[in-house]
C-alpha cells in the first residue's frame, strides 16, 4: 500500500531538511568567527542532497518507484576568507590580520526559511496520509 | 452478484493510494538538485481499467496467463513538464505539487465515501429495515 510509503518518504525528507536546518544554525552561529590562519577559519557548510530510491522501485520509472532523499555528504564552501586589519586580537598573525569566516548570513537566512518550509510541507504530507489511513481503516463502519 | 461492487471507485483507491506516494516523493526531493517530478496519468489508467474496454481471458488451466493481474491497479509513472525547471535540475514546483497532493486527497476521501456510502446500502439490504 502507497500511503505506507508516505511516512518513509516525507520521513526522510524530515531528517534531511533537520540537517539542513542543522548546518544552516551551525554556520550562522560561526558568522563571526575569526582565525590567523586562513587554513583553519570556520567555512560555510551546506549538506548535499540526494534522491533515495525505493528498494522495491530500483526503476525510476516503476509503477512503485517512490523516493526519498538522503543526505550524502557535507560541503564546506570556497569562497576566500576575508581578511580583517585586526592587530589587538590574540589570533591576529604577524601582519596584524585575521581572516574571518566567509559565512554569508543573508544566504544562511533564506536557507533557513527555505527548509522551514519544506519541513512543514512533509509534516503536512505526514497527516494527510494519516489521516487517510484512519478513514481506509474505519471503511464500512 | 457481489463481482464489482463499488466499480471504479476500488481500482480509483488503489490509484489515488499509489499517487499520493508519488506526489510526496515530490515534496520530499523539493530540495534535491536533479530531481524530476514525476506523476501518473490518471485518465490513462483508468481508460485501461474500465470492464467494457476488455475482455477478461478464461483461465481453466493452472498454466493460463491471467490478463488481470495485481499490477494493473498500478499506473505509469511519468515525468511532469514543468512550467519553469530550477537551474539545478530539479522541475519540483511547490506551489503545483502541494495542490495536486491536495486535490489527489479529497479525491481519494469521494471515492472512500462512495464504498461507504455501497457498503451502508448492502447493510441496509441485508438488514431490510
Amino acid at each position: 500500500m502507497s500511503l505506507f510509503s508516505v511516512f518513509n518518504v516525507a520521513g526522510s525528507a524530515l531528517n534531511a531538511e533537520t540537517i539542513r536546518l542543522n548546518t544552516t544554525a551551525s554556520n550562522l552561529a560561526n558568522a563571526e568567527s575569526e582565525s590567523g590562519d586562513p587554513a583553519t577559519v570556520y567555512r560555510a557548510r551546506e549538506p548535499v542532497f540526494k534522491t533515495l530510491m525505493d528498494a522495491a522501485g530500483s526503476d525510476p520509472n516503476s509503477a512503485r518507484a517512490v523516493a526519498g532523499v538522503r543526505v550524502v555528504g557535507i560541503v564546506e564552501s570556497q569562497a576566500p576568507a576575508t581578511m580583517r586589519y585586526q592587530p589587538d586580537s590574540p589570533l591576529a598573525n604577524k601582519q596584524g590580520y585575521v581572516y574571518m569566516s566567509n559565512v554569508n548570513p543573508i544566504e544562511e537566512m533564506a536557507n533557513m526559511i527555505s527548509a522551514n518550509r519544506s519541513f512543514a510541507t512533509n509534516v503536512d504530507a505526514i497527516n494527510t496520509a494519516k489521516d487517510l489511513l484512519l478513514k481506509t481503516i474505519a471503511m464500512g463502519h | 452478484m457481489f463481482q464489482n461492487l463499488f466499480g471504479i471507485h476500488e481500482k480509483a483507491l488503489l490509484l489515488y493510494g499509489q499517487r499520493i506516494g508519488v506526489l510526496a516523493s515530490n515534496l520530499a526531493n523539493a530540495d534535491t538538485p536533479g530531481y524530476k517530478a514525476r506523476d501518473i496519468d490518471f485518465r490513462e489508467v483508468l481508460s485501461q481499467s474500465e470492464p467494457s474496454s476488455q475482455l477478461a481471458l478464461a483461465a481453466t488451466e493452472p498454466g493460463h496467463i491471467s490478463t488481470a493481474s495485481a499490477d494493473q491497479a498500478y499506473g505509469p509513472v511519468k515525468y511532469r513538464n514543468p512550467y519553469q525547471a530550477s537551474l539545478d535540475g530539479n522541475t519540483v514546483e511547490m506551489p503545483i505539487e502541494q495542490a495536486a497532493f491536495a486535490a489527489n486527497n479529497v479525491r481519494y476521501q469521494a471515492s472512500l465515501g462512495f464504498i461507504n456510502d455501497e457498503i451502508s446500502d448492502l447493510r441496509f439490504a441485508i438488514a431490510g429495515q
